[in-house]
């Protein structure tokens, strides 16, 4: 690899899908590739939470390695050759999804995120058409106790954005999780229903960034719930600059 | 001066033991303990008492000589005599013959290929030292590697001597331990921490267990020549909930430590400080992973997390962390001692040293080995390990226990290090080593190995919790004679997406027990698909019945 | 590192168990990072882990509630279920698996008419399986009350435990 003194300047430029692209120091592949309208799917990451690379959605090549990086959680590297569209990296994107509708219970039609959910409208943008592999039939449980809000976790696909905004944003640190493998359950408190929960301030920030069904309003019909996000980025500046 | 103290303890120690014209050593390691050696030593020395032999032969409790399957073991020095499953009614016995000669029945051989073959470097004092005291690990030699480090080295020189050897991380992947140690000394931080892997999580796997219920002080030893050399304050011990022995060991041999002076504030009269602190697992296998494991030890969920940064860098609540294993740590010792040179004849070109190996399965000595890398396969299980019961066909060695794999009989002359071992689709591992028989079915143990994963697996990232739960169900499905040629390429498709992208190690090496199976003995995957029978008779095959209704 | 130096909390009753939990977080300085160390000392002193306890330890520790529950619940060695008077593990790893560890069990099993992981109604004995309990050396292995028996069969396991159903 070729060294240059450009790293004094904190601008770094690579490749992405063969297009020349620069970023800035501490920059992630997914800021850069965004910033270029390159599309990587991502289903974890959201912009101004923590990013655990959990979904591994959002894996990418790198030239002269022979694994595969999350691009949410990778910082961009002087002279780095990125892939974001190769033919396995499509071929795992698909088996990814596919996992995640054997894992749960999803049937969009008659849920009230039909339309509004990542999950769905990240399968019909990677062309999964059907599901090849079995069904895990799980069961799993509806919690309506809070006044406002739901929990379906038939729909959950631990993402954990409920987690982390709840304590990096709210601060309050409802929820968590229990459990381990295809056993782990997102929880608040000490899982108990959420109606009874001490901690939850009933901010309604869980159920806005949830990707999926599984965190809702009450009330809400069959494809009737859009959520807003807009909330998050001007939270996050305003956190980083009273506490900066 | 502390070296001069330590010469002073140590023939104290040796005056003490010249004192006796015999010794009895009863080994108190996990295996022998649960065949009640404590109970034989107690009668050993009623015996002795009763026999008016007291004055002319003590009982000392050691760690480990390695038959564990001979449990109880006992050596009597001078002479060297070794017994194997030594009972509380056999004391008199052994007492009565101590100045004639050795108790036929309960002998063991030593001039055998299991003894004559092995290199005891790590495991030099297992069975020889009391492993409570540190006083005897002195009086051989012991803490004086790290008072020359300490006082004749400097903390690069330490780090060269350790990359000159050419020793690899044990813990399995193989990286080189000074390229690790001069990152982490590189690293910019107000803290630094050291942290000794004691999470021995591999099923059939009890290297680490056994070194630090023998010769716990040489890991102490160990880790703190190596907090010298990269510059850390504190170090951690993060040890199996399930080797509480160990953990009790450690903890004596870590205030035993800092009372001498050679752990703690000032080491030495130098301005060095370090201390150790244990810290217990609850039962994790996936907190073998470096990350997982520093949550553990910051009291969170024993989940791993995307690297860079590596720990070198950004480890323990965020500071520069160096993080070893055992066996790692239990070479230093040597290595200082006796130099990178003589450390790096021992072993093949890539590979330095010495291996321990926990034998077990269908093996006729199963035990504790530890062997020159580069020894063939055929040696261990053959020469060492006495070849397999009632002479059955040898069908495959299981090393890397979930992350490994099972290698045929074809490959049995390969030399052992880490290159030919991943070669063959398996790993070098901690030191598992299983050897199976022909009445064991790969198909069986590929859906065991499995079925492990898919308990252990941490359920952060999507390919590894959903994908071992989907390979382990293909695989029960095979083995029970109802899957079809698509499921087979099922499997293999999981198996390639799940290695592929899965976020740690444990995930990644998931499929490797699949993968090596399916390379060597992907017939016998085929007589379940296509025949519906398992050649072994291990798997319950569900014949179709028809069903009249 | 600097520990900051809390008070404890009020004890959840006048079980002297909790004197003993207590001490441990103090030995820790209060410190969250303890967590794990603070739940085996419960577990050690009352058996087993109920919510009383993980509130109690999360608030000494100021630990979040569900991230308390969280750590509890993700690793095997902690248990929320009372445990029998007496426990028989049975090991589950590699050497121990193949040779016929998993007929033992079997015979356990039966014997009790539990399932692995289970204790009996009348709470005499709990059945437990680990991954591995690093004595492959004289396998087939299980803990019976915290002794380990190795070289085992099936005929004698099953006896260990109908020895404790008949106490």
């Amino acid at each position: 690899m070729k060294t240059t003194t450009q790293t004094m300047n904190r601008v770094k430029t690579l490749k992405i899908d063969d297009r020349d692209v620069s970023g800035s120091e501490h920059q992630t592949i997914l800021d850069v590739a965004r910033e270029n309208d390159i599309f990587i799917p991502t289903l974890c990451h959201i912009d101004g939470l923590s990013d655990i690379g959990a979904c591994r959605l959002c894996v990418v090549e790198i030239k002269g390695s022979g694994k595969l990086v999350p691009a949410c959680a990778t910082e961009i590297q002087e002279g780095m050759e990125v892939f974001t569209q190769t033919e396995a990296l499509a071929k795992y994107r698909k088996l990814i999804l596919e996992m995640l509708f054997t894992e749960g219970n999803h049937i969009c039609s008659v849920c009230v995120s039909n339309g509004h959910c990542e999950l769905q409208y990240l399968a019909a943008r990677l062309g999964v058409d059907h599901v090849h592999l079995p069904y895990l039939h799980q069961q799993r449980t509806v919690d309506a106790s809070h006044e406002r809000f739901i929990v379906d976790h038939n729909r959950c696909i631990l993402c954990t954005r409920c987690v982390r905004v709840c304590d990096e944003i709210e601060g309050a640190h409802t929820w968590d999780v229990t459990g381990r493998g295809t056993k782990a359950r997102v929880i608040t408190d000490l899982n108990q229903p959420w109606g009874t929960s001490e901690t939850c301030t009933g901010c309604s920030k869980c159920v806005h960034i949830c990707p999926t069904g599984a965190l809702v309003e009450k009330g809400k019909s069959v494809a009737e719930m859009s959520k807003r996000r807009e909330f998050l980025p001007y939270l996050t500046s305003m956190r980083e600059k009273n506490n900066g | 001066m502390i070296s001069e103290e330590l010469q002073r303890i140590g023939s104290t120690t040796q005056d003490e033991e010249d004192r006796f014209e015999h010794q009895i050593l009863v080994c108190k390691g996990t295996a022998c303990i649960s065949a009640h050696s404590e109970q034989v030593e107690d009668a050993l020395k009623a015996e002795l008492e009763h026999q008016g032999l007291h004055t002319q032969c003590r009982v000392k409790g050691v760690g480990c000589p390695g038959l564990c399957a001979a449990a109880t073991l006992i050596t009597v020095q001078p002479e060297g005599r070794l017994y194997k499953e030594v009972q509380p009614e056999d004391a008199a016995e052994i007492v009565a013959s101590i100045k004639s000669k050795a108790v036929q029945r309960l002998s063991i051989p030593t001039n055998v290929p299991f003894f004559q073959r092995q290199r005891k470097l790590v495991l030099e004092n297992s069975g020889v030292v009391d492993p409570e005291e540190i006083n005897d690990y002195v009086a051989r030699g012991g803490y004086n590697s790290l008072i020359s480090a300490l006082t004749e080295m400097s903390p690069a020189e330490v780090i060269t001597e350790i990359t000159k050897s050419g020793l690899r991380g044990r813990g399995g992947a193989g990286y080189l331990t000074g390229l690790k140690w001069s990152t982490v000394s590189k690293a910019g931080g107000a803290h630094k921490y050291v942290i000794c892997n004691a999470d021995e999580g591999d099923p059939g796997a009890f290297m680490d267990r056994s070194v630090m219920e023998s010769d716990p002080h040489r890991i102490i030893e160990g880790m703190t020549i190596a907090a010298f050399a990269v510059g850390a304050d504190q170090g951690y011990i993060y040890v199996r909930a399930e080797y509480p022995l160990a953990v009790k060991r450690l903890q004596a041999a870590i205030r035993q430590a800092g009372k001498l002076g050679v752990l703690g504030n000032s080491i030495a009269g130098t301005t060095f400080s370090f201390n150790i602190e244990v810290r217990l697992g609850a039962g994790a296998f996936v907190c073998g992973e470096e990350t997982a494991l520093m949550a553990s030890i910051e009291g969170k969920r024993g989940t791993p997390r995307p690297r860079p940064p590596y720990p070198a860098e950004h480890g323990l609540w965020g500071y520069p962390t160096l993080l070893n294993n055992v066996e790692t740590f239990a070479n230093i010792p040597v290595i200082i001692r006796e130099g990178s040179e003589a450390f790096a004849q021992i072993g093949t070109e890539k590979s330095k040293g010495t291996k321990v190996f926990a034998l077990t399965g269908c093996v006729n000595n199963s035990g504790l080995i530890e062997v020159p890398m580069g020894i063939t396969l055929r040696e261990i299980i053959y020469d060492i390990g006495g070849g397999i019961p009632n002479d059955r066909p040898f069908k495959a060695l299981q090393t890397g226990g979930p992350s490994g794999g099972c290698i045929p009989k074809e490959y049995l002359d390969t030399p052992i290090d880490y290159e030919s071992l991943m070669q063959l689709g398996s790993i070098m591992g901690s030191g598992g080593m299983i050897v199976m028989d022909d009445t064991s079915c790969m198909v069986d143990v590929a859906k065991y190995f499995m079925k492990f994963s898919m308990l252990e697996s941490c359920g952060k990232c999507i390919p590894c919790r959903v994908g071992t739960t989907q390979m382990h169900n293909l695989l029960d499905k095979i083995s029970q004679g109802r899957a079809t040629l698509d499921d087979l390429a099922l499997l293999e498709e999981l198996c390639e997406m799940v290695k592929r992208t899965s976020l740690c190690g444990l995930g990644q090496s998931a499929p490797n027990p699949v993968l090596s199976t399916l390379r060597f003995f992907r017939d016998e995957y085929l007589m379940h698909v296509v025949e519906k029978v398992c050649p072994a008779g291990v798997c319950k095959i569900h014949h179709e019945e028809v069903t009249h209704s | 590192m600097l520990k900051t130096k809390s008070k404890s909390l009020p004890l959840p009753s006048d079980d002297r168990r909790w004197q003993l939990v207590n001490a441990t977080m103090r030995r820790h300085g209060y410190e969250a990072d303890a967590l794990i160390e603070v739940l085996h000392s419960v577990q050690s002193a009352f058996g087993y882990l109920d919510r009383d306890a993980i509130q109690f330890v999360a608030r000494s520790l100021r630990v979040p509630l569900s991230r308390a529950y969280g750590v509890a619940t993700f690793y095997e060695h902690f248990t929320m279920k009372p445990k029998g008077a007496h426990t028989c593990v049975v090991c589950m790893g590699t050497a121990c698996y193949i040779k016929g560890t998993p007929a033992i069990l079997n015979g356990i099993e039966t014997s009790l008419s539990i399932h692995e992981g289970e204790t009996t109604a009348d709470s005499k004995v709990s059945l437990l399986s680990a991954r591995c309990l690093g004595a492959c050396g004289m396998a087939p292995a299980a803990v019976f009350d915290g002794e380990m028996v190795g070289k085992l069969s099936t005929e004698d396991a099953v006896a260990r435990v109908e020895r404790w159903t008949t106490e």
